[in-house]
């Protein structure tokens, strides 16, 4: 296995392909979207459950997809309890600009889960993995936004 | 007009062949590159890229028009590649051979000009549930500016559809007949003789999408009956950029005009305009110029090998890499129809179809993961996606050896 293969799937990444975390339906959800990435047919629903001060109490993605975006999805869901909407934009934002090649620069409190979703930083070496990684987080500002359907193309 | 096609002598040398690709001998990733994605798109032999650049570097003017030197050269190496293609097919005229940009806008041509002026609200069109969009789409723009009623045969478990699938859909009203000749995904073999036939006993006409089929099986459309016959130049192992539609010529003459301009006229007055004879009618514009005869140097390239001993290679490997493929555990080849082009497309397991491509990417490896531009397929047999390798006359079993083994990978990797 050559060392830029490990690099984009890194144990974390394959971990969390195998085994997702909050890969589930939230019943009382107050938020969802479809997301969509045509060129390699993944399709997935992420869940939210917003209380009344903004914060994200669960969350949580049903569908199938290659291990890239699988696991992005599980992390994401990971590191998004708790937070409020707006940290949840800064993380996507800064998320993005990790795997398209910028600059991450969160604020103080949500350096650990920047640190926790740098295995990803791999997919910037594969313009086309990288709608893989940023499915789940597009479809997590759709779904927030209360828009029903994106895609990744 | 028949045009005799020798048989060459002696044996398929895949080793010798392999030379007279250039790309064959770079490295990708720091491997030597193992090309498995020809159905996409094959290589060019040398003598293709010669062919191209000689044009530009010798030869190069418009065509048709010019009173000089080298436009009548260059009408002369243009006129002349239409014949290698009347040959190719055995077209009955030269004239019956139309010169577009690809397969997808040779049907588009005929859904824009057959379809809109001769067919009528409630006709229909039959195709089958393993099309590519290309022959999917056109007939449902179609649909929506004229009414047509589109009729989709079912393709069964193996991947086939067989040939009282389509028959049985036929109507009073089934006008035309539009399917592929093989499969991209599957490599499926449709019986198009026996569909001409029975869809003409039905009174209907016939449209062969042969983008894959060409490079892989000798298409004689005069045999077939063929109505239309559309074909890519770049899956041939010629240049991008030009494609072939042939039409018998009765159905091109009853045909309005595809696009106006230049070229395609024969007066033109604010009042009105008259078009110009066949195959000019259908070829507005400056054409591909330089590719229209690289295209027949591909033709003559694969006729010097012949197409039969083509075939044999190909199914040699075919059979080849469906053997050592099936061994693999946890790999589903989908499409098994008793006749196959060399397509092999196969899901695995324990990983994404998308994961696969990119394992096997870093091992030199290039094979397509994704739709293949046949979502419908995709859902008839419950994938989101496939891997897909494909084979074309250059490759031999060390690619097939060096699939296997990344594919073994792909399982290390992502197995447990």
């Amino acid at each position: 296995m050559s060392d830029d293969l490990r690099d984009l799937y890194q144990e974390v990444i394959l971990d969390h392909g195998r085994h997702p975390r909050n890969r589930r339906m939230i019943e009382d959800a107050n938020h969802h979207a479809r997301g969509e990435n045509p060129l390699c047919g993944d399709k997935l629903i992420v869940f939210l459950k917003v209380n009344a001060d903004g914060v994200i109490e669960d969350v949580s993605f049903e569908g199938q997809g290659c291990a890239i975006s699988t696991a992005s999805a599980s992390l994401m869901t990971e590191v998004l309890v708790g937070k409020t909407e707006k940290q949840a934009e800064e993380l996507f934002a800064n998320f993005h600009a990790l795997a398209t090649g910028g600059e991450a620069e969160p604020s103080d409190e949500l350096e650990d889960e920047m640190d926790r979703l740098s295995v990803l930083a791999g997919v910037r070496d594969y313009p086309v993995r990288v709608k893989c990684a940023t499915l789940a987080w597009h479809t997590l500002v759709a779904a927030l936004k209360d828009e029903q359907k994106v895609t990744t193309e | 007009m028949i045009i005799a096609k020798a048989e060459p002598r002696g044996v398929f040398d895949v080793e010798q062949i392999r030379t007279d690709f250039p790309i064959l001998g770079r490295p990708v990733r720091g491997r030597p590159l193992v090309y498995l994605d020809s159905t996409a798109s094959a290589q060019k032999p040398q003598s293709v890229i010669d062919a191209e650049s000689r044009i530009y570097a010798t030869e190069y003017a418009n065509i048709h028009r010019g009173l000089y030197y080298l436009s009548e050269r260059a009408t002369e190496r243009y006129e002349a590649a239409r014949r290698t293609v009347q040959g190719f097919l055995n077209a009955k005229h030269s004239h019956e051979v139309i010169f577009t940009r690809n397969t997808t806008e040779s049907i588009n041509l005929v859904a824009a000009t057959y379809g809109r002026r001769l067919l009528q609200p409630g006709d229909e069109i039959v195709i089958t549930g393993l099309e590519h969009h290309s022959n999917i789409v056109p007939w449902q723009l179609l649909r929506e500016e004229r009414g047509v009623v589109i009729k989709v045969a079912p393709v069964n478990d193996d991947g086939d559809v067989p040939l009282d699938a389509i028959t049985g859909l036929f109507t009073a009203r089934t006008k035309l007949v539009a399917v592929a000749h093989i499969s991209n995904v599957l490599g499926t073999i449709l019986p198009v003789a026996e569909i001409i036939q029975a869809a003409h006993a039905a009174g209907a006409r016939v449209l062969i999408d042969g983008a894959q089929a060409v490079m892989h099986l000798p298409v004689d459309v005069q045999a077939l009956d063929a109505d239309f016959y559309a074909f890519s130049g770049h899956k041939l192992y010629g240049p991008t950029g030009v494609g072939v539609l042939y039409g018998k010529e009765e159905l091109l003459n009853a045909m309005p005009p595809y696009q106006g301009g230049g070229d395609m006229i024969r007066t033109v007055t604010f009042e009105k305009s008259s078009w110009a004879p066949l195959p000019q009618k259908f070829e507005a514009g400056t054409p591909a110029i330089a590719q229209v005869p690289a295209l027949a140097a591909a033709i003559d390239y694969v006729t010097a090998l012949g197409l039969d001993r083509i075939a044999r290679h190909e199914n040699d490997l075919l059979a080849y890499a469906t053997e050592q493929l099936t061994a693999v555990p946890g790999l589903r080849v989908i499409g098994t129809a008793p006749h196959k082009a060399a397509v092999i497309s196969f899901s695995l397991d324990c990983a994404h179809p998308h994961d696969i491509a990119q394992v096997l990417d870093n091992a030199g490896v290039a094979i397509r993961a994704g739709h293949h531009c046949a979502q419908p397929l995709m859902e008839r047999f419950g994938v989101p996606a496939t891997a897909r390798a494909s084979f074309g006359l250059y490759n031999n079993r060390a690619d097939v050896d060096a699939l296997v083994a990344a594919v073994r990978k792909v399982q290390e990797l992502f197995g447990q």
